[in-house]
């Protein structure tokens, strides 16, 4: 990012920033309510997932608390790849992606403004999951632990997920290229974030969870910088 | 065609003298290991190929900071260049690694923090070649290439880390005493030697290869160019 970008005579501020960053938030949630693809699609996959593994091994009632934490986050990692492909191609195959980079904000506003809206649509699909999945299972997941874990597990997913999208929505290959990018470098928040799930819902003492909550915020904090700091050499062009 | 430097034919005959010396010194200087006997010393080689693996993913990371910063070009070449060289290195650790756990811990795998680690550095490396094949501009290849090194080399520690708080058997061999790890060995002196006389051959063997491949992407880079104006 260069200051020739920036229009010189309302220098930044962070009212600015923030106000940019909602406006791409808010512009991916309108645009979601009136057409509701992503949500729906990730809905009905998130679901198929879970259908599938259902099938694919044994959930006993007495392994649930042990398995479940792990099912439960692939599913949310799947439909999460799904999600953050479609997000960024929207904005790439209609053009849109250049009308934002023309607006005179700072580049990391965008960046924020997908990550966010990513972010919501992910958070749904968890509060639709979560309850079908008590039901069906008859296990109870509305712990404020658990919940806790999944936002903060989200969300480094989604700032992860929201850089490496833009990107390969730009190559050729892109429709799978995202997943492969995306898994490897998001072991250790899946890893933290089954133990810490697996933790609460088995009720295990607070100190055996805590290292693993550490670990969320750490990759939450360390991967939110390299993204901001990232973002501005992927769409610049 | 520039013609290949002097110095770069005399490494590459010093890396074969020192590879063939490294093998000599391992069969016949280092001592046989009391309850391992031969299968201890796939050991001098599993150490030297992680560490080259290791070079080259430093090597990488600091070349994609390097081209983000100068926007040069070369600096891709050099990234291209160590990201081939750890991920085979990191292939042959991997593999060694294996012919000595199958004897000592009784299985080929464990998903153990070093081992678990590697292979995601693989997958990344392999995710990352990926990427590059999918690009055809070269500045947009070498932008998103050095990106990807950047958010891969600060993911490995991560990783590490993480899987060492779930668990871990790897013997470590130099620095905290681990004498509850399965398969740890105490090193005799001609063994310290040997090991270090390995490093520092495939250290030199690195350097080489290292060489060798950027000199191959800058003559890529020509004939690519010469293509383009062919062809106007």
């Amino acid at each position: 990012m260069t200051p020739s970008r920036r229009v010189p005579s309302s220098p930044p501020s962070r009212s600015s920033f923030a106000r940019a960053v909602l406006a791409v938030l808010w512009k991916d949630l309108a645009a979601e309510v009136r057409s509701r693809e992503l949500l729906s699609a990730m809905l009905v996959f998130a679901l198929l997932v879970i259908l599938i593994f259902n099938f694919a091994i044994e959930l006993a009632p007495d392994l649930r608390p042990t398995i479940t934490p792990g099912v439960l986050w692939v599913t949310l990692a799947f439909a999460g790849t799904l999600g953050l492909n479609r997000s960024m191609a929207v904005e790439k195959d209609r053009g849109c992606l250049d009308g934002l980079l023309l607006a005179p904000v700072d580049r990391s506003a965008i960046f924020f403004g997908k990550m966010l809206a990513n972010w919501v649509f992910m958070l749904l699909v968890a509060v639709i999951i979560l309850p079908l999945y008590s039901v069906l299972y008859n296990l109870n997941l509305f712990h404020p632990g658990l919940l806790l874990v999944i936002l903060l597990g989200s969300l480094g997913y989604v700032a992860v997920g929201t850089l490496l999208a833009s990107m390969a929505v730009q190559a050729r290959t892109r429709d799978i290229l995202l997943p492969i990018l995306l898994f490897p470098v998001i072991v250790p928040l899946l890893l933290a974030a089954v133990r810490a799930s697996g933790g609460f819902l088995q009720a295990a003492p607070f100190e055996q969870i805590r290292p693993w909550l550490n670990l969320l915020i750490g990759y939450d904090a360390i991967f939110l910088a390299v993204a901001y700091m990232l973002f501005d050499a992927i769409v610049e062009e | 065609m520039e013609p290949r430097p002097k110095l770069l034919s005399l490494l590459t005959a010093l890396s074969t003298l020192l590879f063939l010396a490294a093998l000599a010194v391992i069969f016949f200087y280092a001592p046989l290991e009391a309850t391992m006997n031969y299968v201890q010393k796939v050991f001098y080689i599993h150490i030297s190929t992680a560490w080259v693996g290791m070079l080259g993913f430093l090597a990488a990371a600091a070349a994609g900071i390097a081209f983000l910063i100068t926007k040069n070009l070369k600096w891709d070449i050099v990234e291209v260049a160590a990201v081939e060289i750890s991920l085979v290195f990191f292939l042959v650790a991997i593999v060694t690694g294996s012919i000595w756990a199958k004897p000592s811990w009784g299985t080929w795998w464990t998903w153990d923090a070093r081992l678990t680690t590697a292979a995601i550095l693989e997958m990344i490396y392999l995710a990352y070649l990926l990427l590059r094949q999918g690009i055809e501009d070269p500045e947009r290849r070498a932008r998103f290439g050095a990106v990807y090194t950047l958010i891969g080399g600060l993911s490995v520690p991560v990783t590490f880390l993480s899987i060492r708080l779930w668990q871990t058997i790897h013997p470590a061999i130099i620095g905290t005493a681990s004498a509850q790890a399965q398969g740890g060995f105490a090193m005799s002196p001609a063994m310290l030697h040997t090991m270090f006389f390995a490093l520092g051959a495939f250290s030199v063997i690195f350097i080489t290869l290292l060489w060798h491949r950027i000199r191959l992407g800058r003559l890529a880079e020509i004939v690519e160019q010469r293509k383009l104006q062919a062809v106007e």
